[in-house]
């Protein structure tokens, strides 16, 4: 069986301590996603599995096998940048870039978490079946993703246009 | 990292046949023991991946619930029946963690994860008899700001990190249990052990014991239940201090109250003479600080985290007020 990275076919590593990110960085070649800490503690590695956002670092391939996965070079259709790329170029949600490509992948995966009614710690009523992404409820839902650069202002923005704003 | 075999399990037979031998662990989500084999502080031979295995939540003949061992936290954080009978577990496990480990960590790995005692993943120097038994514990007088103040013994201060347990120790949770000599259950509040002369033995399974379910009794209480938790940072951070708690008042009068502490012990501590001093009385402040007094009698500051003490009984009080309905 194989792992399936954006759109194509390719096969587990026959050393089961390869994590999904070395996997995807050293193998494939794949270095948009960003190893940070190496302990899921940053996010920088976040990719999408079967459209669930995941720390790859913590994950090691083989597990992996017979899932899809998106990483942030599967995200543009046809040479077009996802909506939330653009919003970040515009609202200045990065300054190295180094998390961007995380917190891209993070906040796809989040946005659907919030769409089907995933609970949050500061979601007040867990009775609700429809989340609002406020401020707030976007920064605790982000709170897995770090920025050094500190580029948080500029990244909710983006985030906002793109899933609250647009009404997705 | 040393090198080691991976299988997956086909079924729960199959993972405990292969779980049995010398030297094999069962992966779960891989959150916390792939960053510990990372560290070098685990060094499985082999992997028997059980991720696969029991993802479904079904509810039982009596109204409670049959959580599978697989089911990833994010899925029992959502269910309609947890947020609506067991309040207090879906808001324990969105108090921990990120979304992204959420989304990975299961339910059997989260009641398994290991102790976040820094001298405990520092095998470069600091001595830790959880990870070498008998070669002594520099938590005790080291940086010890995080560690425990019950339950403790002079060989291990350590704390369980888990969020989402201390719920489970509120409720009375059951953990279901399939190895070698067939199936059993344990009480949750019995599974974990606390440190006394052998940290290194951290629950009651026995070798290649599977965790495969736990069962949520029914407890109509349950539906009045909250977690709140107190840490350095407002997310993403273990906790200093965390209290589960389900209250049944009526008329002014407490019926009934499940009350549990994180971040204090070894394990998941079920305050059970706090429950003693609230059941059947009147709620007041007073009564709340009674309860919280008679629980931290017997802890024990190291030389960091004495502020615990009083934190715990201020949360323990808060939470019950706000329960309660009356406030200070």
């Amino acid at each position: 069986m194989a792992i399936r990275i954006n759109g194509t076919d390719v096969q587990a590593p026959s050393d089961p301590r390869v994590s999904l990110l070395d996997l995807l960085r050293e193998e494939l070649h794949l270095t948009g996603t960003k190893k940070g800490c190496n302990q899921g503690a940053c996010g920088a590695c976040t990719v999408l599995v079967d459209g669930e956002r995941v720390v790859s670092c913590l994950a090691l391939a083989v597990q992996y096998e017979g899932r899809e996965i998106t990483t942030v070079e599967g995200l543009s259709e046809n040479g077009a940048l996802h909506p939330l790329q653009e919003a970040f170029v515009e609202h200045d949600g990065f300054q190295c870039g180094y998390c961007t490509p995380g917190q891209i992948c993070s906040a796809i995966g989040m946005a659907g978490e919030a769409k089907r009614g995933v609970p949050s710690h500061v979601t007040e009523d867990l009775s609700a079946e429809t989340i609002t992404l406020t401020h707030d409820e976007l920064r605790e839902r982000m709170s897995g993703n770090l920025c050094r650069c500190g580029a948080y202002n500029g990244i909710v923005a983006a985030i906002t246009e793109t899933f609250v704003e647009a009404g997705e | 990292m040393i090198p080691f075999t991976y299988a997956r399990a086909a079924n729960t037979a199959d993972a405990v046949v292969h779980g049995s031998a010398v030297g094999t662990k069962y992966i779960g989500g891989g959150t916390n023991l792939v960053d510990l084999m990372r560290e070098g502080i685990e060094h499985p031979q082999a992997l028997v991946d059980v991720s696969g295995l029991s993802r479904d939540i079904n509810e039982t003949a009596d109204g409670g619930l049959l959580i599978g061992a697989g089911v990833k936290n994010t899925a029992l954080a959502e269910h309609r029946l947890v947020r609506t009978r067991f309040p207090v577990l879906s808001r324990a496990i969105v108090a921990g963690a990120s979304g992204q480990i959420r989304n990975m960590a299961t339910v059997g790995g989260n009641l398994l994860q290991r102790t976040r005692c820094t001298y405990f993943y520092d095998d470069t120097g600091a001595r830790c008899n959880k990870r070498e038994p008998g070669q002594g514990c520099d938590a005790v007088d080291g940086f010890n700001r995080i560690h425990a103040i019950l339950g403790a013994s002079p060989a291990c201060v350590a704390t369980h990190p888990s969020d989402m347990c201390v719920a489970l120790a509120a409720l009375d949770a059951v953990v279901h249990l399939e190895g070698a000599g067939g199936k059993r259950t344990l009480p949750f509040n019995e599974l974990h052990r606390l440190p006394e002369g052998r940290p290194d033995i951290e629950t009651l399974l026995e070798p290649g014991e599977l965790i495969t379910a736990v069962e949520l009794p029914a407890q109509p209480m349950a539906a009045h239940s909250t977690y709140r938790k107190v840490r350095d940072r407002a997310s993403y951070a273990f906790a200093l201090v965390s209290v589960a708690a389900a209250l049944e008042v009526d008329g002014g009068m407490i019926r009934d109250v499940r009350l549990a502490l994180g971040g204090v012990a070894h394990k998941p501590w079920r305050a059970w003479k706090a429950e003693e001093v609230l059941r059947g009385q009147p709620a007041s402040q007073q009564l709340f600080q009674a309860a919280a007094e008679a629980e931290l009698a017997n802890a024990t500051p190291l030389r960091d985290n004495g502020f615990k003490i009083e934190l715990a009984k201020r949360t323990i009080i808060a939470v019950l007020g706000d329960l309660s309905g009356v406030s200070a």
